[in-house]
Order: structure tokens, then sequence, then C-alpha cells
């Protein structure tokens, strides 16, 4: 059926705004990760692949700031992933209880992160946090810390508070996942006579996949975006112990002013992200079950 | 059966307990806090710390920017997103299906990429220090997931029912405005929730472009706090109560949208 002409103006004002704050900045991005602009200066000069030889070779923080993204991505991912799946497990039922739960396991997702900065701060803070008094009331006394101040843990410290921030997200993944699950399944297990075992294992877990793969992809985006809970709660310190590749060009972009090199940072950066997300996409089609 | 109940008490209180300090810290003295942390008011609940943040600092000011920018960021997102959904279906040749490859490319694009060219292109454009850039940038950074979930979900409705107007004479405006809004209603809802929630606490975008007090947001106004009070946390945490309100009680009511919205978001994101 021919569409009148006045449809491509319903893409205007998306597309024009889009195209500015978004598109064009991205581009630039690009262009500019191959220069040594300041940011401030209205001159520069390109300098090539110099600026991603530094990142790969010469910068020793850029290492250990990807080596910082892995370690919180993959705590946050095994935890939170196990945690969303035991806890859904239990809360799938509808019931009055069930329903209370799963709105407080779901409670964290809508504060703002700045806000549980705050909280855990405090949880954690050396003297007066809830965490080293605990311990001490409950004589592991030994095992108070500084949790954020060591530079041996701040980094799985975070990561707990990013579990718990978002972890009630996820548990609400699995819970619609499961629900979806029909029930007539379950009960031709039963009548074979399958153990609880057994009916996850060939009922649940199969059928549970395209909400695992979303989960777990989301759950690994999200990680590796952090930038908020981390500038809040620890700036990237002690000793870069904490700096991750998002703050870290938020670092060199207006801390040091050397746009050009964080422009290739970031440029580094999308494309790990994009091809997480890309490789999400592929598992999402192949793991398609039908029933 | 008594491991699965004890371990769901453990979780509950494990999100309990923080919000429970937080409520209460926010109604002691410092002193108190410094001398016990963790036990009730002394002197019974004080607001004081709420009278003093509203009356020392321009809480008022900053609650007002937030809500202009989280308003007009979600309705104008929605509404221009909606559109370009619209147009998505209704065109069905190579332009509309570009289109939606081109926004939904964008949800790929870490906002730390177009950060750097998009801080100067605001200092060229004069936007920072200003609600107003605030609002464009945030409506062309969610343009894209809210495109694809609109998209996604237009793209159920009944085709018959858009060529059933169109040979009754509608034009497009008047489709989209009589059929194919009030029939998106429920995914409308649920990503103007997943846009409230995502405006009303960012910081990212607060951070880099605004620096005077007048124009500043809550969490930015937050993490303000944090340098001028850095230990003061009744202080602190009766900003976080504050900044939080409104998400809470639309929580409370709105329990089951809120799930929707935030679940779509991160399913599709």
């Amino acid at each position: 059926m021919k569409i009148s002409k006045s449809i491509y103006l319903f893409f205007l004002p998306g597309l024009l705004l889009y195209a500015i704050f978004f598109i064009y900045p991205t581009v630039s991005a690009l262009f500019y990760s191959f220069t040594d602009w300041d940011g401030l200066s209205s001159s520069f000069q390109f300098v090539g692949i110099d600026n991603y030889e530094r990142a790969f070779t010469g910068d020793t923080i850029f290492r250990k700031t990807i080596g910082n993204n892995l370690k919180f991505m993959l705590v946050v991912v095994v935890f939170q992933t196990f945690v969303a799946l035991a806890f859904a497990l239990v809360v799938l039922k509808n019931t009055k209880t069930t329903i209370f739960l799963r709105a407080l396991y779901f409670f964290p997702t809508i504060l703002s992160s700045v806000s549980v900065a705050f909280i855990w701060s405090f949880i954690y803070d050396p003297s007066l946090g809830i965490l080293n008094q605990t311990l001490e009331l409950v004589g592991l006394g030994s095992l108070a810390q500084n949790w954020l101040g060591n530079a041996d843990i701040a980094i799985y410290s975070l990561a707990v508070t990013q579990i718990w921030f978002h972890a009630g997200q996820m548990l609400i993944i699995f819970v619609a996942g499961l629900q979806s699950i029909p029930d007539e399944l379950y009960e031709v297990a039963k009548i074979e006579g399958a153990t609880k075992w057994q009916t996850f294992r060939n009922v649940t877990w199969p059928l549970l996949a395209p909400s695992a793969t979303i989960v777990i992809a989301y759950t690994t985006i999200q990680s590796f975006k952090a930038f908020d809970l981390v500038f809040a709660m620890t700036g990237g310190g002690p000793n870069n112990s904490t700096e991750i590749v998002a703050t870290y060009i938020f670092d060199i972009a207006f801390r040091s002013y050397q746009f050009g090199y964080a422009s290739a940072i970031s440029v580094i950066f999308m494309i790990i992200i994009a091809t997480i997300t890309f490789l999400q996409f592929k598992a999402l089609r192949s793991d398609r079950i039908s029933y | 059966m008594f491991f699965r109940r004890f371990s769901l008490v453990i979780y509950a209180l494990l999100i309990l307990i923080p919000l429970l300090i937080v409520v209460l810290t926010s109604m002691k003295t410092i002193q108190e806090t410094f001398r016990n942390p963790l036990g009730l008011p002394e002197a019974g609940l004080q607001f004081e710390n709420y009278t003093a943040i509203f009356q020392e600092q321009t809480m008022a000011g900053y609650f007002m920017n937030s809500t202009i920018v989280t308003l007009f960021s979600v309705s104008l997102t929605l509404f221009f997103a909606s559109l370009i959904a619209y147009g998505i279906i209704r065109l069905n040749n190579w332009i509309g299906n570009f289109l939606f490859i081109l926004f939904t490319l964008g949800m790929m694009v870490p906002a730390q990429v177009s950060m750097i060219p998009l801080y100067s292109l605001m200092l060229d454009l004069n936007l920072t220090n200003s609600l107003v850039g605030l609002i464009l940038v945030n409506i062309s950074t969610t343009m894209p997931i809210a495109v694809f979930i609109l998209t996604g979900f237009m793209k159920t409705l009944p085709k018959e029912l858009f060529e059933a107007s169109t040979i009754d004479g509608a034009g497009n405006w008047k489709i989209y405005t009589k059929v194919a809004i009030p029939l998106s209603l429920p995914s409308l809802s649920a990503t103007a929730i997943f846009l409230f929630v995502m405006h009303w606490n960012d910081l990212l975008y607060p951070l880099l472009f605004i620096t005077d007090n007048a124009y500043k947001t809550l969490p930015l106004a937050l993490l303000e706090f944090q340098g001028e009070y850095s230990t003061n946390y009744p202080m602190l945490f009766t900003g976080v109560i504050i900044a939080s309100a409104p998400m809470v009680i639309a929580y409370i009511f709105l329990q089951r949208y809120f799930v929707a919205g935030m679940t779509a978001g991160a399913v599709k994101g």
C-alpha cells in the first residue's frame, strides 16, 4: 500500500538530535583518536596510530585498568548470576510473600548510583562502618579491614556493592523466564518419576537458557561499563587498584586533558563492548528453543 | 525448607538493614553517629538535618532541576522515538531498516566514547550549564533504546488496522495519534519508567556539563555534598533520602510497572 510522503517528517526531530548529539560526537571520537588534541586548543596534529600503540604497549596503567575491569566483571557475573538464579527459583511461585520479597529484592535497582555509593561507603567505613562493627561483635574483629582503602581488596568490595545494586533486576528476569516454562512439562517429569535434580537438569535448565543468556550478557556489559560507583566510592584508588576503563578515560580526558589519547582508549572500549553485544545477539538467536 | 526460608530472610535483611541505617542515621547528629554508629538516635528521631539541608543548601533548586530535566527528557524521548518507531514500521522498506539499524547501533556505544567530542560541542553551542543542553543530550543518548523497544512492540500490532485507517482516509499523523499511540500504551509506559529512573539518577552528563550550582541535578549535588561534608553521614543520608523519595514513592505505588520497565530496558539493552 502506498504511504504518504509525510511519513519522512516523523523521523526528523529524533534523527536530527541523534545526529548532532550522538552520531557526530561518536564519529569525531574515532577521528580525534588519531590526533594529539588536548581538547582546549584549536590546533592539533595527526599522530597516526601512536595513541593506539601507546595504549597497547607503553601504558602500564591501561593494562592494569583492563585487568581490574576483568576482575570486577568476572566476580560480578559469576556471583550475581548465581544469586539471581538461586533466589529466583525460591520466589518463583506467586504468593503474597514471594511477590513482596521480589519487590524488596528489586528495590535497590531504582536508587541512584550515587546514593548506593554513599550507603556502601558507610558500610565499609573502617571505624564507623557496620561491616567492621559486626565482625567485632561476632568475635571476628581480626578480619576487620579498610575495605575501600586496601588495594588488594577494594575492587572486590566494589563488586559486592554492584551485586547488591543489580542482583534483584536479574532475579526478576530469571523469574519471568522460569514462569514461561509450561507447567505440563513439570507434570510430565513428575509422572515419569524424575527427581528434583533431574527435573532441573532436563526441563528447567535447557528452557531457561534464553533468560540465562540475557542475564549473563547484560551483567557482563553492565559491569564492564560501570562508572558511577567507582567514581563516587574510590575514584580509582588506592594506587589505581580500582581504576577501570570508564573512569580511566574520564581521568585522562578531564584531569590531564589528553583528549586524543582518551579518544583512542574509548574507541578500544567501544570495540570490546560492541563485540560482547554482538556475541549476545548471536547467542540469543541460536538459543531460541521452541516447545 | 528451613534453609530456603532462612536464606530468603537473610537476603531480605541484606537489603533492609542498609536502608534502615540510612533512615536512622539521617535522624541523628554527627556526634551521635561517631559515638554509636549503629544505635538508635539518642534523643529520639530528629528532623534537624532535613530542615538544615533545605535551608543551607539550595536543595529545592536541585530538586526542581532534576524534575525539569527528567520530565522533559522522558516525554520528548518518548514522543520522538514513537514517531520514529511508527515511521519504521509503516515504511517497511530499506530506508526504514537502515534507520532502525542506525538507531540500534547506538546501544552498543558506551557514553564514554562520545563524551569527549560531545563536551567540546556543548561548549561551542553554549549549552553547558544549561538544563536545555542536558535535556537535548539525554534525548539523543536514550533514543536508541527507546526506538528499539517501541519498534519491537509496534511491529506486533496488526498491519490491517493501519491499512484500514488509510483506506478510511486518515493521514499519517491521525493514524499515529489515534491508532498507534493508544495501542502502544503498555510499551510506552514501560519505556517511560525505564527512562525516568535512568534520567533521574544520571550522574555522568551533569558531571560533564554542569558546574554552576543553579543548574545542578540531585545526583551531582549529592556528589558535591560528599566533598563538602566528607564524613558527615547524617547530612549525606538526608540528601540520599530527599533525592530518592520520588522514586521510592512511585515504586511503592507502581511497582509492577517499574519491574516491567526496568526489565524491558535490561532485556532489550
